[in-house]
């Protein structure tokens, strides 16, 4: 009993960590805000919710303080996964709200939308999409966001 | 198996250091401080189970609160550029 649970909180807190630096890749390397927004939300929900319910697993093995400590670690979890994403979408409206497009749409705009524009190949750059060799190479969400501007 | 987790979560919080620092628009920043806050939140926790104190968990509540309120409190700054601002200063509607 006491070995299941102890296996439970490292598998627990292993996935929990996974999900962290998955997220944390995917901050690094997504083209814009918003996408580098649900790399976050994912770190958010998914790796301080997995880790935090292998602390209450391990707090519950433990035994002492049966009160205090899995109610505390319910208590951060509740917090943060109500708050995670207001913020998240607080971002995303001062994002839109300041003028900032998705890349997808800024690439329709200028009419470079690469074929595979959602790839993320670009770790450092933001909005700066590798120029296609040709303007036919615009892909079908290319056609109708740019049909409109120009 | 709290130190593995706080190491992952310490490279988490580096690689969103990077984004916070390269980010750019401030909207990447705040996105980023906003991510580390979370972590952070979760580095005190394991950190307590780590040393044998559970006591941390307080800190960790406190410093949830603080991180989700300085957030919105910057965000607003960035968006109307007065934390008192009903609307935009310029009267444009805000979706």
């Amino acid at each position: 009993m006491d070995m299941a649970l102890t296996v439970l909180t490292w598998a627990l807190l292993m996935a929990g960590a996974f999900f962290l630096l998955t997220g944390a890749l995917g901050m690094v390397r997504l083209p814009d805000v918003f996408t580098r927004m649900h790399a976050a939300g994912m770190t958010d929900t998914m790796g301080a919710g997995l880790i935090l319910a292998g602390l209450f697993v391990h707090a519950l093995s433990a035994g002492d303080q049966l009160v205090a400590v899995p109610v505390r670690l319910l208590l951060i979890l509740g917090f943060l996964w109500f708050t995670s994403p207001i913020a998240t979408h607080a971002t995303a409206k001062a994002a839109l709200s300041g003028g900032v497009r998705p890349f997808t749409l800024a690439a329709a705009e200028s009419g470079d939308l690469p074929e595979s524009a959602g790839s993320g190949e670009e770790p450092g750059g933001a909005r700066q999409l590798t120029p296609p060799g040709d303007g036919s190479g615009a892909g079908q969400s290319g056609e109708e966001q740019g049909g409109a501007s120009s | 198996m709290f130190a593995v987790t706080a190491a992952a979560l310490l490279v988490a919080m580096g690689l969103a250091m990077c984004r916070a620092l390269l980010g750019p628009t401030a909207y990447d920043r705040v996105l980023a401080l906003n991510n580390i806050g979370t972590k952070t939140v979760v580095l005190i926790a394991v950190l307590g189970f780590l040393n044998g104190r559970p006591d941390f968990l307080d800190l960790a509540i406190a410093y949830a609160l603080i991180n989700f309120i300085g957030t919105i409190a910057v965000l607003k700054y960035i968006e109307y550029g007065d934390l008192g601002a009903p609307s935009r200063p310029d009267g444009r509607e805000t979706n």
